[in-house]
């Protein structure tokens, strides 16, 4: 679906050039179908960027392809010196980010992008649920004049999700009275799960996908806030700077208070491993999370 | 070149000196490094790239990045030169009313893109000149560094990916004056044999005095004859050319003179007499 919509996009509208660092695995169809419009500067994510950045001052749409840690990191003073001083709309789309890198250890494990990436002027930065949030969300998401950054999730989706998608809306899923959960991206298959168990347990569960992490939608923070008796925060990232910290500057911005439960990498790395085998390891299953969140909720006699 | 012409380059390229010098005081600038950048940008302006005040919007136009930075005080005498900048903004140089400040931004007419970071404008203008490639347009894009700047890793995947993608529309020219920030290049990071490293990486690459108008016409006029291949034009030049007093010192790179050094060097300059300069070494960075 990904390289279905970029291609169609690409064809259909010139300004399109699609880059990779010789990350070919989202985009492999493509050199075949874009010619010289697919551009592969191997490995050198940095060089990527600055290309990426003159081809915006030539006009081009630069959809940019690598993997997240080394294309937020090894790459980051390009993309803030060059896509973003300049404000240049260079796409990123960023691909194995947090969990997914599952067993590559942490030289891979992209579980600070948020952070680094939204405290750069002028991008936008984004976190698809899965393959058909992605595609809903990336046609709006390229277009903007901005440079923007999209943690890619290309796995299919559990959930029937709202097509209309805006820029800076999240999308409210459920609304609840006792505990509201926020999370995004790939942590959004598990905290389905999560606040089904709850539900089971008598629970009036919120439930919304973030999927627009910057601009973020205050409205939806606050008035979750305002509603439940809990908010959760749940993000394969490290707790700094990523959905919890936005949640607290939201309400500190607001001149508001809540009890909020983080669920996030606190100054660590994940175990390296398969997959399931992360999230169970690291307590991340939706059931693990619902049983974290139901221990905590009995001291607000929820 | 008519002798003329070599005339009209070097009155030019005297009175961008004068900018520059008038922009080393009440703040200072980075003199040295704008000193042995002056002849390039004078040539490059003035006799091959085709940049006016009237095509600076034009895609068909060239296009020139200033990848070392701090040697924008040459671009903006060089600009003021052609037009293109008003020379009364000069005054404002580092006052907070106006843009005109140590690195090159955009806020300027003829300014393609910021730098000050090293090592990033060699993949910008890679993507203008991959663009042109695409497009099948003429531009030429004409990228200037500095080789000091040479340490940074960027600037070598820049000519690898330059040549993969066999980009003859773009020179980078290397500003080979012999220093960095405080040493001297080789003394720290030896950058020889240099022309033998760019081919290596496989660019088309001459080697000239970047003083020698004639040197330069040759080098840049010739660049067609040599398809295929990115071009790199190194440019030995002298830190601070046109001020002896100055001249190829590692300690002269920032400098803050005081008004009456600025007339001093204003006479050495015209070659009336040297400048006593008192004003104290300045290590920046």
């Amino acid at each position: 679906m990904y390289e279905e919509l970029l291609k169609n996009t690409a064809l259909a509208d010139e300004r399109f050039v699609v880059m990779t660092a010789e990350n070919r695995a989202l985009v492999k169809n493509l050199p075949a179908v874009l010619g010289k419009r697919f551009i592969d500067t191997g490995i050198t994510e940095q060089t990527m960027i600055g290309a990426a950045a003159g081809l915006a001052l030539r006009g081009r749409i630069p959809v940019v392809h690598a993997l997240s840690a080394f294309l937020s990191m090894r790459a980051f003073e390009f993309i803030r010196t060059d896509a973003g001083i300049a404000n240049l709309p260079v796409k990123l789309s960023s691909f194995i980010p947090g969990f997914l890198s599952d067993g590559n250890g942490p030289t891979h494990q992209a579980i600070e992008d948020i952070s680094i990436m939204r405290g750069i002027p002028n991008m936008q930065v984004f976190a698809p649920a899965d393959e058909s949030d992605l595609v809903t969300m990336l046609p709006k998401i390229w277009n903007t004049p901005n440079p923007a950054y999209v943690r890619i999730c290309t796995r299919p989706a559990k959930y029937q999700h709202d097509t209309n998608f805006e820029i800076g809306k999240a999308e409210i899923i459920s609304e609840g009275t006792d505990i509201t959960i926020l999370v995004y991206g790939f942590m959004f298959e598990q905290a389905l799960i999560t606040a089904e168990i709850l539900r089971e347990q008598g629970k009036s569960v919120g439930l919304i996908n973030m999927r627009s992490l910057k601009p973020v939608d205050e409205k939806a923070i606050i008035k979750a806030a305002q509603q439940s008796e809990l908010i959760v925060t749940i993000e394969d990232h490290f707790l700094t700077g990523g959905l919890y910290s936005i949640v607290a500057e939201t309400l500190l911005k607001n001149r508001m208070t809540a009890d909020v439960l983080p669920i996030a990498l606190n100054e660590k790395w994940f175990k390296p491993a398969r997959l399931n085998e992360v999230l169970e390891y690291e307590g991340f299953t939706g059931k693990q999370m619902a049983e974290k969140i139901l221990e905590v909720a009995v001291s607000y006699e929820l | 070149m008519t002798e003329e012409k070599l005339e009209n380059l070097t009155s030019i390229a005297l009175r961008v000196r004068e900018h520059i010098i008038g922009m080393s005081t009440d703040g200072g600038c980075f003199v040295g490094a704008s000193l042995s950048a002056t002849d390039l940008m004078v040539y490059l302006y003035n006799d091959f790239l085709n940049i006016s005040k009237e095509n600076l919007k034009d895609p068909n136009r060239d296009y020139l990045f200033l990848s070392k930075g701090h040697d924008v005080p040459a671009l903006y005498g060089t600009l003021v030169e052609m037009g293109i900048l008003e020379a009364e903004r000069l005054q404002n140089h580092l006052s907070a009313n106006d843009n005109i400040y140590w690195h090159p931004n955009t806020k300027i007419p003829g300014i393609e893109f910021h730098s000050g970071s090293l090592g990033h404008l060699p993949a910008v203008s890679l993507g203008v000149a991959l663009d042109c490639k695409i497009r099948g347009t003429e531009n030429r894009i004409v990228c200037i560094l500095g080789d000091g700047e040479l340490n940074e890793g960027s600037c070598w995947e820049a000519v690898l990916v330059a040549n993969a993608y066999k980009l003859d529309n773009l020179v980078f020219v290397i500003d080979r004056n012999h220093f960095q920030a405080n040493v001297a290049t080789e003394d720290l990071i030896p950058l020889e044999p240099l022309a033998d490293k760019f081919k290596a990486f496989g660019a088309d690459v001459v080697r000239i005095d970047g003083h020698n108008f004639l040197d330069l016409e040759e080098a840049f006029t010739s660049l067609d004859e040599r398809k295929g291949k990115l071009h790199v034009v190194i440019a030995d030049t002298v830190r601070g050319k046109g001020l002896p007093s100055i001249e190829a010192r590692a300690d002269r790179w920032f400098c803050n003179f005081s008004e009456n050094e600025v007339s001093q060097l204003m006479e050495e300059l015209h070659g009336f007499h040297s400048a006593n300069i008192e004003s104290e070494v300045l290590v920046v960075r």
